[in-house]
C-alpha cells in the first residue's frame, strides 16, 4: 500500500471508527442510532436553510482550522486558538459597532481589527517560546482563559454594564440579502468567502513564498534551519502571530455574519478546541483542513436536529467527534494495522 | 489590625476549600508526568469525577446516608481512573501525540457527562445534592490563637484528606522503590528497561492514579463548591491544577502550595467585593490572576528547570 493512500486512509478510518463507536453509545444509552444518524444527515442536508446553516457553521471552523494547522507546521502547537478566536470576535463586534465609515473601509477594517487582536494573542505566547523558551501549550491555554474573562469585563464595559454588545452597524456586516435568499433565509453570509480566501493566502504563505518555506524548514528540523542561516525565533513569533490572525478572523465571522454582537460568556465557544481535530484530519494542509471543517461543521450544525427529530441529546456529536480526534491521535495503530494488511496481500 | 484578622479568617476557610480539588488533581498530574506522560486530559477527567460524584451521591443517597458524599468521591475515583486508561493505551501502547489524546480526553469527558445528564434528569444539569461533604472541627489545634480559627474550624474532610494525599505522594514518589522507579521511567526509560524496570508497565500505573485522583478533585469540587453537575461546573479547575503542578516543579509539596496560592487567589475573586480596600479592583483582575501568575512564573524563576526529561516521548524498545 503505497504512504500517500495510507494518509488517506487513516483519517477516513477514523471518522468511520468514530460514528461507529458513536453509534454503539447511542445503542447502549437506549437511542436509536440509525433514526440519530438519520436525523443528523437531514439537519445538514435536508432542506436548502439547513445546507446555508451548515455553510455558515463550517466558516469559523475553517479558520480556526487553518491558524491550528499554520502553527503545526512550524512544530507549533497552538491550543490558544480558542482565546484567540474570543479577541478577534470581540475586536470586530466593537470596531464593527463604535465607527461610522463606508462600507468599503469599515468592513475591511473591522476584519483587521479581529486578525491584529488575534495575532497579538498569538504574539504573547510566540514572543515567550522564542526568547524564554516557555512552552506554548501552556501559554496559550492560559491565555485562552485570561480572553475569556478580559473579554467578559470588555464587554460589560462596552455596553455600560450589559451583557452584550450593540449590534454592528449595517457597513461592517457580512450579511448577505443574496446568499440569505437562495438559501431559503438563512443566516448564511460572505464569511464563507473571506475563509476559503484565507485558505488560499495559506497555502501561498507556505508554498510559494520564502517566509513559508523558512516556518516549514524550522518546523521539520529546528537546528538544520539554523545552521542554514534561518532565524528560528523569528519564525516562530511568525507563525504564531499568523495563526493567531487566523483565529482572529474565525472570531469576525461570528461578529460580523452570524451574530452581529457579542455577548459574555460563561465558557468557551468551542471551536478553537475542533480546530485541532480539523486541523489533524485535515494533515494540517489547506486543503485538508477545508475537508476537515465541512465535516465538523456540517456535524455540529446538523447535530442541533437530533433533539427533535430522535429525542437524542445533543452531545452524541460532541461524543463522536471527540472519538475522532481520538482515533486520529492514535494514528500510529492504524497505519501500523493497514501495513500489515498490504503487507498480507502482496504474499499471497 | 483585627479587621485584617477578621478578613483573613473569612478569605483563608474559603481559599483552602476551593484548594483542596486543584490538590488532588495536580498531585494527580505530578504522578502521570513524572513517568513521562504528559496529561492534559485532567480537566476531562475531573469532570468526569464530578459528574459520577454527584449522579452518585443523587442515586445513594438513601442507601449511604451520612457516608454519601464519601462513597461518591470513590466511585467517581474508580470511574475517572478507568476513564484514562484511553488515555494510557493511546500515549503509551498506541504512541499516539500525549497533547492531542490529553485534548480528546477533555472533549469526551464533557460531552459524556452532558450526554448521560440529559439522558437521565432530561434536563442540562442535574438535581442539587442533600448529602454535602461534611465540615469538621479538628479538636485542640482549632484552640490556637489565630491559626485555630483561620485553619482548623469547619474544614471540609476533603481539605484534610488532600493535604494528607500530598503527603503520602510525596513519600510514594521520595521514598520508596516504586517511586525511585516512576521518576527514573519519566527521566531516561532507557536506561530504566535495562535495569530490568517494566517502563510501560509503571507509566500505565501512573496514568491510572493520575485519572484516580483527578476524579477524587472533581467530586471534592462538585460536592463542596457547586453541589450539582452542569455543563460549567468544573471550567478550567483541570487546567488550573495543570498549572498547579507545573508551578510546584512537578512536585507533589510544591504542586500543594501552588494549588493554596491558586485557591487563594479565586476564593479573592469572589469575596473581593465584602473586602474594605478590595472593593475597588475590577474584579476580571482577580479572575485572570492564577492564569497570568502561571505565565509569568514559567517565564520568569522556573524558566528551563523544567520537567521531567522524557516527558511526551513514547518509550519505544530498542530506539535510541
Amino acid at each position: 500500500m503505497s504512504n500517500r493512500l495510507i494518509n488517506v486512509l487513516v483519517p477516513l478510518i477514523s471518522i468511520i471508527l468514530g460514528l461507529l463507536v458513536g453509534a454503539v453509545v447511542m445503542l447502549v444509552s437506549g437511542y436509536d442510532p440509525v433514526a440519530g444518524y438519520i436525523a443528523l444527515w437531514n439537519g445538514i442536508f435536508g432542506d436548502s436553510y439547513a445546507i446555508g446553516e451548515t455553510i455558515r457553521q463550517i466558516s469559523p471552523y475553517i479558520l480556526a482550522g487553518l491558524a491550528v494547522a499554520f502553527a503545526f507546521r512550524t512544530g507549533l502547537f497552538n491550543i490558544g486558538v480558542e482565546g484567540q478566536l474570543i479577541v478577534g470576535w470581540f475586536a470586530a463586534a466593537y470596531v464593527g459597532m463604535a465607527f461610522e465609515l463606508p462600507k468599503i473601509i469599515h468592513l475591511p477594517l473591522a476584519l483587521l481589527a479581529a486578525a491584529a487582536a488575534g495575532a497579538l494573542w498569538g504574539l504573547i505566547p510566540g514572543l515567550l517560546k522564542a526568547t524564554l523558551k516557555v512552552h506554548e501549550v501552556i501559554v496559550t491555554i492560559m491565555m485562552n482563559y485570561i480572553a475569556l474573562h478580559l473579554v467578559n469585563a470588555l464587554i460589560k464595559v462596552v455596553a455600560k454594564g450589559g451583557f452584550k454588545t450593540d449590534k454592528i452597524q449595517d457597513t461592517a456586516s457580512l450579511r448577505s440579502d443574496f446568499l440569505s435568499e437562495l438559501t431559503d433565509f438563512s443566516t448564511l453570509h460572505y464569511g464563507i468567502f473571506v475563509a476559503l480566501f484565507m485558505v488560499f493566502i495559506m497555502w501561498f504563505i507556505l508554498e510559494r513564498m520564502k517566509l513559508g518555506y523558512e516556518l516549514k524548514s524550522v518546523g521539520f528540523n529546528e537546528n538544520a534551519a539554523q545552521y542554514a542561516g534561518m532565524s528560528v525565533k523569528k519564525n516562530i513569533v511568525m507563525a504564531m502571530v499568523i495563526s493567531g490572525a487566523f483565529a482572529g478572523l474565525g472570531g469576525a465571522m461570528e461578529a460580523l455574519g452570524t451574530f452581529g454582537n457579542m455577548s459574555t460568556r460563561a465558557g468557551f465557544t468551542g471551536i478553537g478546541f475542533d480546530g485541532i481535530a480539523v486541523a489533524l484530519l485535515g494533515a494540517n494542509t489547506p486543503l485538508g483542513v477545508v475537508f476537515g471543517a465541512s465535516l465538523f461543521g456540517s456535524l455540529k450544525y446538523g447535530a442541533n436536529n437530533m433533539p427533535n427529530a430522535a429525542n437524542i441529546p445533543i452531545e452524541i456529536v460532541s461524543i463522536v467527534i471527540a472519538l475522532i480526534i481520538f482515533f486520529v491521535a492514535c494514528g500510529y495503530i492504524i497505519r501500523v494495522g493497514l501495513q500489515r494488511i498490504g503487507k498480507n496481500k502482496e504474499a499471497k | 489590625m483585627s479587621g485584617f484578622l477578621d478578613i483573613l479568617y473569612f478569605i483563608v476557610p474559603i481559599s483552602i476549600a476551593y484548594a483542596a480539588p486543584l490538590i488532588f488533581t495536580a498531585i494527580g498530574g505530578v504522578f502521570s508526568e513524572r513517568s513521562g506522560v504528559i496529561n492534559i486530559g485532567l480537566e476531562g477527567l475531573m469532570v468526569m469525577g464530578a459528574f459520577v460524584g454527584i449522579v452518585f451521591n443523587l442515586f445513594f443517597v438513601d442507601t449511604f446516608g451520612a457516608w454519601t458524599p464519601w462513597v461518591s468521591i470513590l466511585a467517581a475515583m474508580l470511574v475517572s481512573a478507568i476513564f484514562s486508561l484511553m488515555h494510557a493505551v493511546a500515549s503509551i501502547s498506541f504512541r499516539a501525540d500525549q497533547v492531542v489524546s490529553g485534548v480528546a480526553i477533555n472533549l469526551l469527558g464533557i460531552a459524556i457527562a452532558l450526554f448521560s445528564v440529559k439522558m437521565i434528569y432530561g434536563k442540562g444539569q442535574t438535581d442539587f445534592i442533600q448529602e454535602k461533604i461534611p465540615r469538621f472541627n479538628i479538636p485542640f489545634l482549632q484552640d490556637i490563637p489565630v491559626l485555630g480559627p483561620m485553619f482548623f474550624k469547619s474544614v471540609y474532610g476533603s481539605s484534610i484528606l488532600a493535604v494528607a494525599i500530598a503527603i503520602l505522594a510525596w513519600f510514594i514518589i521520595f521514598k520508596t522503590p516504586f517511586g525511585l522507579r516512576l521518576r527514573s521511567v519519566g527521566e531516561h526509560p532507557m536506561a530504566a528497561d535495562t535495569m530490568g524496570i517494566k517502563v510501560n508497565r509503571i507509566r500505565y500505573i501512573a496514568v491510572i492514579i493520575s485519572g484516580g485522583l483527578a476524579g477524587m478533585g472533581g467530586a471534592v469540587y462538585a460536592q463542596t463548591m457547586t453541589n450539582d453537575f452542569g455543563h460549567a461546573t468544573i471550567n478550567g479547575q483541570g487546567f488550573m491544577a495543570l498549572a498547579a503542578m507545573i508551578f510546584g516543579k512537578w512536585h507533589p509539596i510544591g504542586a500543594m502550595g501552588a494549588a493554596l496560592f491558586f485557591g487563594f487567589a479565586q476564593a479573592l475573586a469572589i469575596s473581593s467585593s465584602g473586602i474594605p480596600f478590595m472593593q475597588n479592583i475590577p474584579s476580571v483582575f482577580l479572575y485572570i490572576l492564577p492564569y497570568a501568575l502561571t505565565i509569568i512564573a514559567l517565564a520568569g524563576f522556573i524558566g528551563k528547570a523544567s520537567g521531567p526529561k522524557a516527558l511526551g516521548d513514547p518509550y519505544i524498545k530498542g530506539s535510541r
